[in-house]
């Protein structure tokens, strides 16, 4: 069963066109970051060229068409995530802005010395050092859970971790291992102990039906740049009445409603968080490209993924039975698409450097996440990660390139 | 386009694959010195007996992990140094920068041919000059250059 006409889909990415040393370009870093479809190059650059104009400032008309345009993108995200209102979609510069965001607003508000926060192996460093940097400041306690030798969050130990905790930060889908944590389970249990709960859904958004409303959560960040989308665009999305009750983030224009000699007021949700002139083509980028993976359908997205990364690791584990190694859950159902792996006597670097010869792109190196690499025992590895544009093809030449890699260096 | 032969040359895959001086020095008196590469996570330590009286490196070890390229450049280097004066190494080190296009204390220009003629005068790069592919692979230079690093740190430690 084929669920995406991927070689049709290929056809809208004009970089997979391009070669590399003479071999056709194979993109298998979509976890770091996708490729962009002609779709959303072709929505940016229409704004550029008819409607740019500053937004919710000019009553001109091409000014209106930009706010129109802006406001229009936040409303196609919101509903991509299922939020329940614009209200609570924030644009960021990126993920990590955004979880930045409720570092800095929601936890200086509520968190004093000795809080509890409670995070996970599996975390990005931008799960991670905002809250060692509030750590340091404030005395907060940061603590672990920890990873089974399965690729899976050890959950046995839960409810004595959220003892007296007041948040949860848990990423919906590893980027290393391709986890996925039970994040409605987590959240519950946050919950149960009056706890919130901050999904990182940087790598869950792109590649799932999301809904933000069923995981229950209360912050939820992501990306556009790993969907799809341009760089430089985000989004946190946050329950409204947490967000009216945080102070402000950045100050500037945008985000006031009222400035005075004595102070200011803010602005009403969600640009309160919106300050300074905004990345307004770079969110018409971001509407445009959660269009296209809507007209795709992210259950397709989703049963294509599964069924290439199950012919991946398949092929894989065949192929180098004894001298392959692969961090993460085998079972598809389970994970997503980041397949991370390592030869016994290889390093990750000199294995990619092999591959780029190919024309083949994989991440090799630590991937952001060094705590979890440390609880790998491994100081890299090599990633391969698949998204809409991929096929049994383009694993065929990663493994064929990986045969040559191991022949090279192991003789 | 520059291919996998000039980066990975047999020597290096050599050295790689059997690594020279590789073990630990009793500390002291040899002094140990560790060099990492944050963003790939390599790793070199060296362990430098220098002589004070003569001011030769009388016994050097490596250990660490890392890519081929880092590991074959500390190996290389330890087999270059031993038994040289400090002084000696000092130079070996500004030869082999030379060698990877890094002119210190220079903001502007990739330096010209004269430069690298200036700093190789008189040197002995020997197996050395197998790394110079690396060049033409610039994400990889940190990785030729960390065990030159680690050793210019080492030497300054001990002298
Ligand atoms: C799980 C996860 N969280 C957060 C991020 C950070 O995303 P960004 O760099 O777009 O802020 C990434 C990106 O690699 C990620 O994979």
């Amino acid at each position: 069963m084929t669920y995406l006409d991927v070689a049709r889909i290929k056809e809208d990415f004009p970089i997979l066109r391009r070669e590399v040393h003479g071999h056709r370009l194979v993109y298998l870093d979509s976890a770091s970051s996708s490729q962009k479809p002609i779709a959303v190059l072709d929505a940016m650059d229409q704004m550029y060229r008819t409607s740019y104009a500053n937004v919710h400032r000019g009553v001109y008309t091409i000014a209106e068409e930009a706010t129109a345009a802006y406001e229009n993108a936040r409303t196609k995200v919101a509903r991509f995530v299922n939020a329940p209102s614009t209200a609570e979609l924030v644009f960021t510069r990126n993920a990590t802005e955004a979880i930045n965001l409720v570092a800095y607003t929601w936890a200086r508000a509520n968190l004093r010395e000795g809080d509890a926060i409670v995070l996970t192996h599996l975390e990005h460093h931008a799960n991670v050092v905002p809250w060692h940097m509030l750590a340091a400041e404030r005395g907060v306690e940061v603590r672990w859970i920890p990873m089974t030798p399965d690729y899976e969050l050890d959950l046995s130990n839960l409810d004595a971790l959220l003892d007296g905790a007041k948040l949860l930060g848990v990423s919906a889908m590893s980027n290393v291992l391709g986890t996925m944590p039970p994040v409605r389970q987590l959240v519950d249990a946050a919950h149960a102990v009056g706890a919130l709960a901050l999904v990182d859904a940087c790598q869950y958004v792109p590649h799932n039906v999301t809904d933000v409303q069923a995981w229950d959560a209360d912050f939820v960040a992501f990306s556009a740049h790993k969907l799809l989308g341009p760089t430089g665009i985000g989004a946190l999305w946050g329950r409204e009445a947490l967000l009216d009750a945080m102070p402000p983030f950045l100050g500037g224009g945008e985000m006031i409603r009222d400035v005075r000699l004595d102070g200011f007021t803010p602005n009403e949700l969600p640009w309160k968080f919106e300050a300074g002139t905004q990345p307004i083509a770079e969110a018409v980028g971001f509407g445009a490209a959660v269009d296209y993976l809507s007209a795709l359908g992210m259950d397709a997205v989703r049963a294509h993924e599964k069924q290439l990364t199950a012919y991946a690791l398949n092929a894989l584990l065949e192929r180098f039975p004894r001298t392959l190694h692969i961090y993460g859950p085998l079972d598809v159902e389970r994970r997503g698409g980041a397949v991370s792996f390592l030869f016994d006597e290889i390093h990750a670097h000199d294995v990619s450097q092999v591959l780029d010869e190919d024309g083949v792109c994989v991440r090799a190196g630590h991937h952001c996440a060094k705590p979890l690499m440390r609880v790998l025992g491994v100081p890299a590895t090599t990633r391969a990660s698949f998204y809409v544009y991929n096929d049994e093809t383009d694993v065929d030449v990663l493994v064929e390139s990986l045969a040559k890699a191991e022949k090279f260096f192991l003789g | 386009m520059p291919g996998l032969e000039d980066l990975y040359r047999e020597i290096i895959l050599d050295h790689y694959r059997s690594p020279r001086n590789r073990g630990e020095l009793p500390v002291p008196p040899a002094h140990k010195v560790e060099g990492f590469n944050p963003l790939c996570g390599d790793e070199v330590v060296l362990y430098l007996d220098v002589d004070p009286d003569t001011d030769t490196v009388r016994d050097v070890k490596i250990a660490g992990q890392g890519c081929s390229i880092s590991q074959a450049s500390t190996s290389m280097m330890s087999a270059a140094v031993k038994g040289k004066s400090v002084a000696e190494a000092r130079q070996l080190i500004r030869a082999f920068k030379a060698l990877m296009s890094i002119h210190e204390h220079k903001l502007e220009g990739e330096g010209d041919g004269a430069d690298l003629q200036a700093e190789l005068e008189g040197v002995r790069l020997g197996d050395l000059e197998a790394l110079q592919g690396v060049v033409k692979f610039p994400v990889r230079i940190k990785c030729a250059t960390l065990a030159w690093n680690t050793l210019q740190q080492g030497l300054d430690e001990t002298g």
